[in-house]
């Protein structure tokens, strides 16, 4: 599943990521790495970008970066 | 052409970084993620003696102060906080393209304690970068207070780096971290970081574009970094060819003193 399908307040682990090249890059040095418990926290009025707990951080990320990574539920 | 490397050198570089070379003072780097509360180190540190700049076409602002330690002055650098060297935002840029190109003698890497694993993958890219780095573990008491405990010399042992437990806020461990500032600044003390190992093949990889990088960048060799150069290029980053043909081959000086873009046909 994508992690921009995970359903507010429900937690999901990173199995992978779709993203290549300096969004990659990017993504994983904002803590999303294979392994990683990601918990969707509150969503934006307009549903996005919606904030996740990510490695003790609370990040917002938009959809375009959600649907390149993959989770577990 | 433009001035070369050797005529336009080191100096160049840290006048385009708007440091004052006037006074011979070693140069400290702050860096960190975002809220670590390294611009409270940094106030904490310089006291009321700081004041601001900015870097030259940026909009990011970078902070400069002074302080004395054991008689003898340190202008201490507050980058941008990152949570990366290599992601390729402008504050991104500014942070590496200071701690690569114009070298200060010291980069204090500001980490919050409560977040550790975090903020760990910067210190690890910037012990690639540079020798000279410090971990300030910043944010103790919050730790204490969440039931963090650290093993300081465990993480130093690790690291091989000095790693400072720090209360910023209130004033605790800036004087050890000030001591150990000193004593790598006059090169009483040593250091040399774990250096991390890639899989084989990029290892290999780092071997063949070594040699070429050597030859080709003959003239400002020892001012680079070439293992962490050929890492970037074999994964894929052309920002930093960029970085170099501006900070080494196209800098001129004007009377003014200020910095001029040189074309490639001058």
């Amino acid at each position: 599943m994508l992690l921009s399908n995970l359903p507010l307040k429900n937690s999901g682990k990173i199995i992978g990521l779709t993203a290549k090249g300096e969004q990659r890059r990017r993504l994983l040095d904002l803590g999303l790495i294979p392994g990683t418990t990601v918990m969707a926290k509150r969503k934006s009025p307009s549903g996005a970008p919606i904030a996740y707990l990510i490695r003790g951080t609370i990040l917002a990320l938009r959809k375009e970066e959600t649907d390149l990574v993959e989770i577990s539920p | 052409m433009g001035l070369t490397a050797k005529s336009s050198g080191f100096n160049v570089l840290k006048e385009s970084f708007n440091i004052d070379i006037e006074i011979n003072k070693p140069v400290i780097a702050l860096a960190g993620n975002p809220n670590t509360g390294k611009s409270t180190v940094f106030n904490a540190l310089t006291g009321l003696k700081q004041h601001t700049g900015n870097w030259p076409g940026k909009t990011v602002t970078q902070a400069q102060g002074v302080f004395t330690h054991n008689n003898q002055d340190f202008l201490l650098i507050d980058l941008p906080g990152t949570y990366s060297l290599l992601s390729n935002s402008t504050e991104e840029m500014i942070a590496r393209d200071f701690i690569c190109f114009a070298r200060p003698d010291l980069t204090i890497v500001v980490a919050d304690a409560t977040n550790l694993e975090r903020n760990l993958n910067l210190v690890i890219q910037v012990m690639e970068l540079t020798d000279n780095v410090v971990l300030c573990l910043n944010l103790m008491d919050e730790a204490r207070r969440k039931k963090i405990r650290i093993d300081i010399e465990k993480l130093s042992g690790e690291l091989q780096i000095p790693v400072i437990p720090t209360i910023a806020r209130e004033n605790d461990g800036l004087y050890e971290l000030k001591e150990i500032s000193y004593k790598i600044c006059t090169k009483q003390i040593k250091i040399t970081p774990y250096k991390m190992k890639y899989s084989e093949n990029v290892e290999e990889a780092v071997e063949k574009v070594l040699p070429l990088l050597k030859t080709r960048l003959n003239q400002i060799s020892d001012k680079l970094n070439l293992r962490w150069l050929a890492l970037r290029l074999i994964e894929g980053d052309k920002t930093v060819l960029e970085s170099i043909e501006k900070y080494f081959f196209k800098l001129s000086k004007n009377t003014e003193g200020q910095v001029l873009s040189c074309g490639s046909n001058c």
